[in-house]
């Protein structure tokens, strides 16, 4: 890829995040630096722990960090967040259970003042994205986890945020459903030239869908590899048989193998 | 309508025991007229007796409904004070006092649910207010009613203020605190994740609470609501002791006062029909309004 130091989107430079529990202080990210470029998939993969949800919570100023610099758009990540740069996808689903899939995905679209029939118009896009039309009016207790899942992909897609961010938005589904959303997202992210932050515990699902794999382990949480795919950006999903496929996946395999030793020690 | 059996057995339960009671608990006077008259009493004219007396200790379950019968549809219809005859309801019908405790019950439930509402929202978004208004609440909580009512009612009047609103105010006074408790539990009853998800929305404080606070207080404030409309009709009919200007609470004080304890009963059961009237209406768009939010299928 070429791009110019201009187009990066997030810059972590030395970022660490000390939480301070009653038992003493957690390092949940130390030294963590890191540049994603726009347009960029990057997954972030690692051992339970390691700060994964945390790094991504930073950038969504969810969290503040306690040390280093973090830049979204060239701006901090609270006016980032305040110029609404991200849609963020939690760890569990979180719909509103008060509103049918419809009113959670149009959530969103209210609160940044989208018009009636333009909330309409994108619901039922993303709702045809993500695989749920027809079930606009149920309610979530009426769905299924997975189901869940990808309505809140949707709710997170509704508007259209140039930045991404997913915290294991495919953990609850089963192979097939997933193969086809990792598909589906792959597809999107394409015609969308988002940038993608993207958490996953599946070594062949951060493989296929990235252009870079961010490699982490715990205590402290901090980067042990930063791997850029030298995979095509067109992806059919046989590509995992490939060599090319099997090397990557074999060389994420082995910086995890190195945390869990070092961690173990 | 599969609970109607259980909810039959035990009302013929109730009814049967109360018969019962009714026997031991007039007797002494039926003997101590005998007595007087120098006789003897059978005990099978004992019983038939203590059903039927005019002043009884215990009145039986019939003479209540009979009371409460002639109290409403004979006395309006038949009644020359009555609705049929004179066009207004008589003040010496169930209806009629029914209707007074009724609308303080209501007004006083509004004033008391609305300042409830709003002292929750100030408890919620105020620091202060959260460290200041609650133990006040509480407080205020203890003091008994029966002592706080005709104060109330005299500072009122001596500003000029009569009528319903100063039984709406001790009715308020009576509900606003379930409300507050409810509403405040309700309010902050978003979890982390909910939050995090208006926030990454840049969502404003307004939107906040009307699309996440408010709706996550639904099921508590119907809870309150209940107990609050409840607690209401309980601080109307304290206030209206003092007031003497109709209500259930009249009926109840002068029945006592004349020994016209088939009266108190009657008023009583007016009372209770009406509070359950009340709980139900509440509990009815609860049912709505939470089905309508998906809750409670
Ligand atoms: N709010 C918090 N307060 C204290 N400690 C926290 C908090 N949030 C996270 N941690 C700690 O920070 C560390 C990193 O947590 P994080 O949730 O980022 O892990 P993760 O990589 O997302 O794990 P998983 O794969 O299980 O989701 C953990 O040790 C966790 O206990
Ligand atoms: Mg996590």
């Amino acid at each position: 890829m070429t791009q110019t130091p201009t187009s990066s989107v997030i810059q972590a430079q030395d970022l660490g995040l000390t939480f301070q529990t009653n038992d003493g202080p957690v390092h949940a990210l130390k030294d963590v630096t890191l540049t994603i470029n726009k347009g960029e998939f990057v997954s972030f993969i690692g051992p339970s722990g390691c700060g994964k949800t945390t790094f991504l919570r930073t950038i969504a100023d969810l969290e503040q960090p306690t040390a280093g610099t973090l830049t979204v758009n060239g701006m901090s990540p609270s006016e980032a967040r305040k110029a609404r740069a991200y849609g963020y996808v939690f760890q569990a689903a979180g719909l509103y259970p008060w509103r049918t899939i419809g009113g959670n995905i149009k959530l969103p679209l209210e609160i940044m003042g989208f018009s009636k029939a333009e909330q309409k118009e994108r619901c039922a896009r993303v709702l045809e994205l993500v695989e749920l039309a027809g079930f606009e009016k149920k309610f979530p207790w009426q769905l299924s986890g997975g189901m869940q899942q990808r309505a809140s992909i949707a709710r997170a897609l509704a508007f259209d945020a140039d930045i991404l961010l997913m915290d294991e938005p495919f953990g609850a589904l089963d192979e097939i459903v997933r193969d086809r959303l990792n598909e589906e997202l792959l597809k999107l992210w394409a015609r969308t030239e988002k940038t993608i932050g993207f958490v996953t515990h599946s070594i062949p699902e951060a493989v296929y869908l990235s252009t870079k794999i961010v490699v982490m382990s715990p205590r402290p949480g901090r980067i042990t590899d930063i791997i850029e795919s030298p995979l095509p950006k067109e992806r059919p999903l046989d590509i995992r048989d490939s060599q090319q496929f099997i090397d990557i996946a074999h060389r994420v395999r082995e910086g995890l193998r190195a945390g869990y030793d070092e961690a173990a020690e | 309508m599969k609970n109607a059996l259980p909810i039959l057995t035990i009302v013929v339960a109730i009814l049967a025991l109360w018969y019962v009671a009714v026997i031991p608990m007039n007797a002494p006077w039926e003997r101590n007229q005998a007595a007087m008259r120098g006789d003897q009493i059978a005990f099978s004219q004992i019983v038939t007796n203590t059903m039927n007396q005019d002043r009884p200790v215990l009145p039986a379950p019939h003479q209540v409904v009979r009371e409460m019968w002639n109290s409403t549809v004979v006395e309006e219809f038949t009644g020359r004070r009555g609705w049929w005859r004179s066009g207004s309801l008589s003040n010496r019908s169930l209806i009629y006092h029914g209707w007074v405790t009724l609308s303080a019950t209501m007004l006083g439930f509004l004033i008391g649910t609305g300042a409830g509402i709003l002292l929750a929202i100030g408890i919620v978004y105020n620091r202060a207010m959260d460290a200041s208004v609650m133990p006040w609440a509480i407080v205020s909580q203890t003091i008994p009613i029966i002592a706080l009512a005709p104060m109330i009612i005299v500072v009122l009047n001596s500003i000029g203020i009569s009528g319903i609103v100063p039984k709406a105010i001790i009715a308020a006074y009576l509900s606003f605190f379930p409300v507050v408790v409810g509403m405040v539990k309700g309010l902050r009853a978003p979890d982390a994740m909910q939050l995090d998800l208006m926030k990454t929305y840049s969502a404003s404080g307004a939107n906040v609470f009307s699309k996440l606070r408010l709706p996550t207080s639904m099921p508590f404030l119907f809870a309150s609501l209940k107990v609050g409309i409840a607690a209401s009709l309980v601080g109307t009919i304290v206030g209206e002791l003092p007031v003497q200007q109709g209500g259930l609470g009249v009926r109840l004080l002068s029945g006592s006062y004349y020994g016209q304890t088939v009266q108190i009963w009657a008023a009583l059961f007016a009372a209770a029909i009406l509070a359950a009237g009340l709980v139900g209406i509440v509990g009815m768009i609860e049912r709505r309004t939470l089905r309508r939010m998906g809750i409670a299928a």
